[in-house]
């Protein structure tokens, strides 16, 4: 059913669900928002979004007020915009006024507000308290003088990833955002996926930098950097450089990274690749274990390659930590690779080397720097970057994006495959699993259109598909017939819905992926503001796109792949990969980092 | 069982309590009994009988002799005087006239007495005997709604006998009760609104330490009405005697079977709870209200949907304050145009003030809507106390200012709408010269910044703004153009604040303007200029420390 | 009685929430939620720790810092205002030497302002613990503050 309604005297149709905002945007109307995020319960509180309603006693909020037959909406009334204008003017009033020194400088959308309402005066001087900067935990900053309160970040962290980290404290003039029971963010259940520092309107939460840390790297000329890529970077990094979302610029990247004068462009999908016949392999022998030689293992087997999901089981779930791979995420396997087998190839001294990631995630900065993950005898991984400051050092480098031509990563450990591709996507890691797990056991290509599993894509929050193995090669025969069943979680909310099953027992899965972050990782927490649901369903079509032009789809059939076996891993599950490529996980307590570890932070 | 000839009622309220009502009354009981005198003298524990001046008052019925301002030494001198030697101590008679709640009064000074409806039972029944209620018709009403009513005809009674709200909104309770009883579905709550946090209200407390078990027929008869099989009281948490008494008075009541599983065998089922809050304004609010008995934050939830819709565990659910609870009883049981003819044509029934300030008698009165102000000062509360009057703030703190060109308005929502006002929830604050208006409206913009929940940004910040211009102009260093600013912020949080606690500040700065604009002008040093926002303050701070 | 105690008590319910931390503050000898507990009866309710600092904090009855075996708290709302309630804090002040928000150092007092504490007939008023005093003078706040300290040495003697 459509509703007939009235908005600046144009007369617009609606479905019934819409809003007044939804309308007025059918109307070609913009009506300012600040609390209000799409896919998210609005809280309705920030008042920016006021209109008149004829014959409502009060201004409506537009973002949670839905039409109605024959309503008359006045958007930009003398009311409306004097409301609209003071709503903003208080906030104004009580947020610091160093925009030119603020990390969101230039993309604050309290700026915008200020300037889209013709706010040219604070009449009400700065009384804030000067709170010190939060920067406890190794990927997020919080700056609580700047928190205007729209609790956006509440709502990203209690509903959508079911953590509830982040709570509001007191009330009044007093509420603040407040993390766990203390008062820094290590000393809570915290999972670093830093969705908050992504939704975020101003700089009140943002990403650790690692920008200049990376930059003595490169400036130091005896060091040999490397950079990996995460497969999700190429679908976004094009968004700080005022590309549509959805835009691929992998060619354009690949050339940035080597002008800001890495001495190595590698790629993460290498190792993403290799994490599908690690844990395709162990799928596999965990699947033997239980069907053939009877012993008890866990299973199902859940997917290990989101740090943020992984910080979640050690906290939540910590009794089906054995049923996490143990393979580690493809950024810390290049890492252990970097500073060995590549060391070794490329007779660098290891300790000279300096990994540098690039990933949509926040929580990687968090991984990078677990005691667990010195396999190669160094920290694998010395620095991680998000999308978003590599952006801002290509922006700093004076570097034209635009105008870069595009170029190629180099050998051996920037050969990837399509299937890494999609490990970007929601689903992708599965999809990936899948392809080259039903060609090991059957022998054949995954007889499905264009190799894609399409019940597990898209933005449902659970997902599951089934797939029976048939006509096995001999190794495989004790599979035949098995119908394997696969499920997909993204968001930590939905993942809690499948390991509440799991723990219940009530779950029939062999192999389950989670993300931690909705749509997978290119909807991270380092990835370019703001990411809605359309924005990461461009993503994930660009992913696709690229998956689908590449000469090579299935990870095993990365030449790179086979070599590095046969030349320094041996076999899949093998002594060297053991000690590299894969790790194990403990119950961590009710706090980040213990609460003695905490009193030095600056 | 002999029956005393005498009863002394001392009224023990929250009050009182604090003089020292508890050691008198049971100091009489221990002379009576000393004496020898407990089976024709009995001593009972009251609510309260209105004036709360007179320190602790005692009253001996049928003698019609009210003492005041007793202390345990001076009630050894009056068992021996007045039941020993039976002549009243004149010594401590409370002077002048007494208000003994009689209802046969006919003294104009004491019509207040007469015709009660919401009171009628306070100070004069003991409201921890249910014995004592139901001889006094108590729940009469619900035997009869259960015996001789269908549900949809007591909404109907209801809604006829135009009840509004009492809690400060005015919204008409019949209508409300409708849309409730209206939803499907067998889960549904009906919730007393005890919450009674606007500073100068206090007439929910001494009706539910007077007369506990009004309110919880009120309840039930709600509860049969939209068909509901659970009620809860959400009551403050400062109110200790009245959670005792309802507490005491809800297991009475499920004692005789007029709570619990088949009511009067009618098959109705009601039962009641209490749930005890923990000090936030705002939760008066009732989605806030809701919030806060689910155990969270008390915030006011977005409108639609509305409780009577989705409250209480997103169940259909009716919120009622205490006070208009405890009128329904009386309307069922003597029909809407009984309860009709008690009041004026836009208000039916009665209303209780709690008079505090600068009078002589501050307390509890229970009136029709005729009453003007200047009635309740000269007649209900005794006059001034010191000064003469400069203004009255009406309905608490959320209430509007009114200057003395109000006196003579009748105190009902119609005639106070006529004039700009509104009544609000039954607190009538008179103050004389020496409050200044500046002040005093400070005092009140401090108070909601305190209880602003802290959700909307309008409420938040602008609160605090109001707070801050507000202090500024009580100690005449406004700012030129503070006060264009404090109208301005004022106007807009009437309009954008989420809910009724934002928006209601409007109403005093509103009001003291209109009467009393020159004083707050003088609040203005007309020599300073706004300084330039300085928000570089932060950092000077850090590179200073 | 121990955290797990007073929640079997009330049942282990959201809905019960308030009526827990006021038993559990209650039942704290310095009448405060400690953080510790916080996380117990966030483990047991299995409610996240931050939305119990969230919900304690909203309400002016619980404290999350430790507080004076007595808690003072003086109305501050219009009616007791205009009737000197600021009188009675500079006595209270004066007294106890603390500010509001502040527990004496030998720990007997706390001294918190309140909204409104329902007994405007009888203004100024401030409640101590569970009693209401009203009708406040300078005067009658310095006797009732000798008495409860009165009290308190009292009831110190008869231990020994």
């Amino acid at each position: 059913m459509t509703i007939e309604l009235t908005i600046d005297r144009q007369p617009v149709s609606v479905p019934e669900d819409a809003t007044i905002l939804d309308a007025a945007k059918a109307a070609g109307i913009i009506i300012p928002t600040l609390c209000h995020m799409p896919d998210i319960a609005s809280p309705g509180s920030c008042r920016v979004c006021l209109v008149e309603v004829e014959g409502a006693r009060t201004l409506q909020p537009a973002c949670v007020t839905n039409v109605a037959p024959g309503m008359v909406v006045r958007t930009n009334s003398k009311q409306a915009r004097e409301a609209r204008r003071l709503s903003v003017e208080l906030l104004l009033a009580n947020h610091p006024w160093d925009c030119n020194a603020c990390v969101r400088n230039g993309q604050c959308e309290l700026q915008d507000l200020a300037q889209t309402m013709g706010v040219t005066d604070v009449r009400f001087p700065y009384a804030g308290e000067e709170v010190p900067l939060d920067t406890s935990t190794p990927a997020l900053v919080r700056d609580m003088n700047k928190c205007i309160l729209c609790r956006r970040c509440v709502g990203v962290c209690q509903d959508v990833q079911g953590v509830s980290t982040l709570a509001p404290r007191a009330r009044g003039f007093e509420t603040v955002v407040g993390a766990g029971v203390g008062d820094n963010l290590c000393e809570a259940v915290c999972v670093q996926c830093g969705q908050c520092s992504a939704i975020c309107p101003v700089g009140a939460i943002y990403e650790k930098d690692a920008v200049e840390d990376v930059w003595a790297a490169l400036d130091n000329p005896k060091k040999h950097v490397v950079v990996q890529t995460a497969p999700a970077i190429r679908a976004a990094l094009g968004e700080c450089f005022g590309l549509e979302p959805g835009t691929c610029v992998t060619g354009k990247m690949v050339t940035a990274l080597r002008r800001l004068g890495f001495d190595k462009v590698f790629d993460t999908n290498f190792t993403a690749d290799l994490t599908i016949i690690e844990e395709g392999h162990e799928l596999l022998t965990r699947l033997k274990k239980a069907l053939v030689d009877k012993q008890s293992v866990a299973l199902p087997m859940f997917t290990s390659c989101s740090p943020g999901w992984i910080n979640y089981m050690e906290f939540f779930f910590p009794d089906l930590i054995p049923n996490l791979s143990s393979c580690k995420s493809p950024q810390q396997m290049f890492g252990a690779l970097a500073k060995t087998y590549y060391a070794q190839k490329a007779g660098v001294d290891p300790a000279d080397i300096v990994v540098v990631s690039v990933m949509p995630c926040t929580a990687k900065k968090f991984e990078a720097e677990r005691p667990e993950m010195q396999g190669s005898g160094y920290q694998d991984v010395d620095y991680v970057l998000t999308t978003r400051e590599l952006g801002r050092m290509i922006q700093e480098a004076g570097i034209d994006f635009m105008a870069l031509p595009d170029g190629e990563q180099d050998t051996p450990m920037g050969m990837s495959t399509g299937a890494a591709d999609i490990f970007a996507n929601t689903g992708g890691v599965m999809e990936a699993a899948l392809r080259t797990v039903y060609e090991v056991v059957t022998g054949r290509e995954l007889p499905t259109e264009k190799l894609h599993v399409t019940p597990i894509h898209g933005l449902e929050g659970v997902k599951e598909a089934a797939l029976t193995f048939e006509n096995c090669v001999p190794d495989w025969k004790f599979l035949e017939g098995v119908t394997a069943k696969v499920a997909v979680a993204h968001g930590l909310a939905n993942a809690q819905r499948v390991c509440d099953k799991v723990a219940k027992g009530e779950a029939d899965y062999h192999f389950i992926e989670v993300m931690c972050c909705p749509g997978g990782c290119i909807g991270g927490g380092g990835q370019p503001r703001l990411t809605t649901n359309e924005v990461r369903n461009a993503r994930i079509k660009a992913i696709y796109a690229e998956d689908e032009g590449r000469p090579m789809r299935k990870s095993h059939t990365n030449p790179a792949i086979e070599e590095i076996y046969r030349d320094f891993l041996g076999e899949p599950l093998g002594e060297t990969s053991h000690r590299l490529l894969h790790t194990h996980y403990e119950k961590k307590e009710s706090s980040l980092t213990p609460a003695d570890q905490v009193a030095d932070t600056p | 069982m002999a029956q005393p000839r005498t009863v002394v009622m001392v009224p023990v309220d929250a009050d009182t309590v604090t003089i020292g009502a508890r050691a008198v009354k049971n100091r009489f009981a221990e002379a009576i009994g000393r004496r020898g005198l407990a089976a024709e003298v009995s001593v009972l524990e009251v609510g309260s009988f209105g004036p709360s001046d007179a320190g602790v008052i005692a009253a001996v019925q049928p003698d019609g002799i009210v003492y005041g301002g007793l202390s345990p030494e001076r009630v050894d001198r009056i068992v021996e005087e007045h039941f020993v030697k039976g002549r009243p101590c004149r010594e401590w008679l409370l002077a002048g006239e007494h208000p003994l709640p009689d209802p046969r009064a006919t003294d104009s000074r004491h019509t207040q007495y007469a015709g009660r409806i919401v009171l009628d039972n306070c100070g004069r029944i003991n409201p921890e005997n249910i014995d004592e209620y139901i001889a006094n018709d108590g729940y009469f009403a619900f035997a009869k709604a259960l015996s001789e009513m269908r549900p949809d005809a007591v909404v109907e009674q209801v809604k006829k006998s135009g009840l509004r709200g009492r809690g400060g909104a005015g919204f008409p309770t019949g209508i409300k009760w409708g849309f409730c009883a209206a939803e499907t579905g067998p889960e549904k709550y009906v919730i007393c609104n005890a919450d009674e946090g606007e500073p100068g209200t206090f007439k929910d407390r001494l009706i539910m330490e007077g007369d506990p078990h009004k309110v919880i027929e009120g309840m039930a008869l709600c509860g049969y009405a939209i068909g509901a099989n659970q009620g809860y009281i959400y009551i403050r948490g400062e109110y200790k005697l009245s959670i005792e008494r309802l507490r005491q008075a809800i297991t009475a009541a499920r004692a005789y079977g007029l709570l619990g599983k088949n009511i009067l065998d009618s098959g109705f089922d009601f039962d009641i709870d209490i749930k005890i809050g923990a000090g936030a304004y705002v939760c008066g609010e009732e989605t806030a209200l809701i919030e806060s008995m689910e155990g969270k934050r008390g915030l006011p939830r977005l409108k639609p949907p509305f409780p009577a819709q989705q409250g209480f565990r997103n169940k259909p659910t009716n919120v009622n304050n205490v006070e208009t609870l405890a009128n329904i009883p009386a309307i069922v049981y003597r029909g809407a145009d009984w309860f009709r003819r008690a009041g004026t044509e836009s208000m039916p029934g009665t209303k209780v003030y709690t008079i505090l300030g600068h009078v002589r008698r501050p307390g509890l009165i229970e009136v029709s809507g005729g009453v003007t102000l200047r009635d309740i000062i000269d007649d209900y509360a005794g006059g001034m106390q010191s000064g003469s009057f400069k203004m009255a703030q009406l309905g608490g703190t959320a209430g509007d200012l009114l200057g003395e060109e109000m006196l003579d308005v009748p105190l009902n929502y119609d005639a106070l709408e006529k004039v700009g006002h509104v009544l609000g929830s039954g607190a009538i604050l008179i103050m004389n010269e020496t409050i200044g208006v500046c002040d005093f409206l400070h005092a009140c913009m401090r108070f909601f910044a305190h209880e602003s929940c802290g959700n909307c940004n309008p409420c938040r910040n602008g609160l605090r703004w109001l707070s801050v211009i507000t202090e500024r102009l009580k100690s005449g260093t406004g700012y030129p153009g503070d006060i264009e600013i404090m109208e301005e912020i004022a106007t807009v949080l009437k309009t954008a604040a989420f809910c009724p606690l934002g928006q209601s500040p409007a109403g005093p700065l509103n009001s003291a303007l209109r009467y009393f604009r020159p004083e707050i002008e003088k609040g203005i040093d007309v020599t300073s200029a706004r300084p330039k926002p300085d928000h570089t303050a932060r950092a000077l701070a850090t590179f200073a420390g | 009685m121990t955290v797990s105690r007073i929640v079997e008590k009330h049942g282990n319910n959201r809905e019960n929430l308030l009526q827990i931390m006021h038993d559990i503050q209650d039942a704290a000898t310095d009448r405060c939620l400690h953080r510790d507990v916080l996380d117990e009866l966030s483990d047991i309710m299995n409610i996240p720790v931050a939305d119990l600092v969230g919900t304690a904090t909203f309400y002016s009855m619980f404290s999350l810092t430790p507080r004076g075996r007595h808690i003072i708290r003086l109305c501050e709302s219009p009616p007791c205002y205009i009737l000197g309630s600021d009188n009675i804090l500079e006595a209270l002040r004066e007294r106890l030497d603390i500010g509001i928000g502040e527990t004496t150092p030998d720990g007997l007092f706390t001294l918190e302002h309140t909204s409104c504490l329902g007994a405007c007939g009888v203004a100024p008023v401030m409640s101590i613990d569970d009693e209401v005093y009203g009708n406040l003078t300078t005067g009658k706040v310095n006797a009732i503050i000798d008495q409860i300290v009165e009290n308190q040495i009292a009831a110190a003697r008869n231990r020994k």
